[in-house]
């Protein structure tokens, strides 16, 4: 980090395994970062054929959208999108509490809440889309 | 003296005069950039999808669940509310997909340039507004 290795500096407190792994003294490091871009990049080409599909799906009957996912790719596709978008939300939304929530303990709360209510609802997306697919 | 909080700012400065201390401009003081309105709308339209996506799992569930439940939450997705809603939600997903998309870019440590950031900023406003009426285009046409 120092210009000229003859000024004094102090060198780097990690150790060059630690930063490797990108580990930081809260021990996960920029692994919620890293996790936070990689849903993103992954919900980019996801989002838009989902929004193409539901273009498709307007005024569809049950039967319809049964119809729709019961091809194993769409399948796949929608439970991909299930995942990377509530992943991605629960990620995001942790960040928002963490800036703008002072109270430790309320903090805590409402991110334990947030992750909660986001894997039961992505679930429940989960869930539904494959008894649709897999029924039909 | 007016304020007890100025005695906050009162400094000595190199030859051991007293100064009053400059504050650095907050929030409602800066004319905002474009970049600015962009970053907060983009969080805004995140958490905004987060509660978008309660639209999702309700028109799968009611697909799943029961034939008479999913028509009703189809033609409630088709009357004046439903239809705003969407609007909205669809707004702010190719919104938060095109800020999103500058965002990456940004990541990889480019388009900090003055006349970048702010071309990429009104690229970001273009494209949302072009991508959100070719949807509702394309999605009224197949209606």
């Amino acid at each position: 980090m120092a210009e000229s290795p003859n000024l004094p500096h102090v060198d780097m407190l990690r150790s060059p395994l630690g930063r490797a792994r990108g580990l930081g003294s809260a021990r996960s490091g920029s692994k919620h970062w890293w996790a936070q871009r990689l849903t993103s990049m992954a919900l980019v080409p996801l989002t838009l054929w989902f929004i193409w599909s539901i273009i498709h799906l307007t005024g569809a009957s049950q039967a319809d959208v049964a119809d729709w996912l019961s091809s194993p790719v769409r399948l796949a596709l929608m439970l991909a999108l299930i995942a990377a978008t509530f992943h991605h939300l629960q990620l995001g939304l942790q960040v928002v509490i963490e800036d703008y929530v002072p109270q430790e303990g309320v903090k805590l709360a409402a991110v334990l809440a947030v992750k909660a209510v986001c894997i039961l609802l992505g679930l429940i997306c989960a869930i539904s889309a494959l008894a649709l697919g897999l029924n039909s | 003296m007016r304020d007890v909080r100025d005695a906050l700012m009162v400094a000595r400065d190199s030859d051991g005069k007293l100064v009053r201390r400059p504050l650095s401009p907050h929030v409602q003081v800066y004319r905002w950039p474009l970049s600015m309105a962009l970053s907060i709308t983009h969080r805004i339209t995140g958490v905004g999808l987060g509660i978008g996506t309660l639209l999702m799992t309700g028109w799968l569930l009611a697909a799943a669940t029961s034939e008479g439940g999913f028509e009703r939450f189809q033609n409630f997705l088709g009357s004046a509310v439903g239809i705003f809603l969407l609007f909205c939600w669809s707004l702010a997903l190719v919104f938060h997909l095109m800020t999103g998309l500058r965002h990456l870019w940004m990541d990889t440590g480019r388009g900090f340039e003055e006349n970048e950031y702010r071309n990429s900023g009104i690229a970001v406003l273009a494209g949302t507004v072009g991508l959100t009426v070719l949807i509702w285009v394309v999605g009224l046409i197949n209606w």
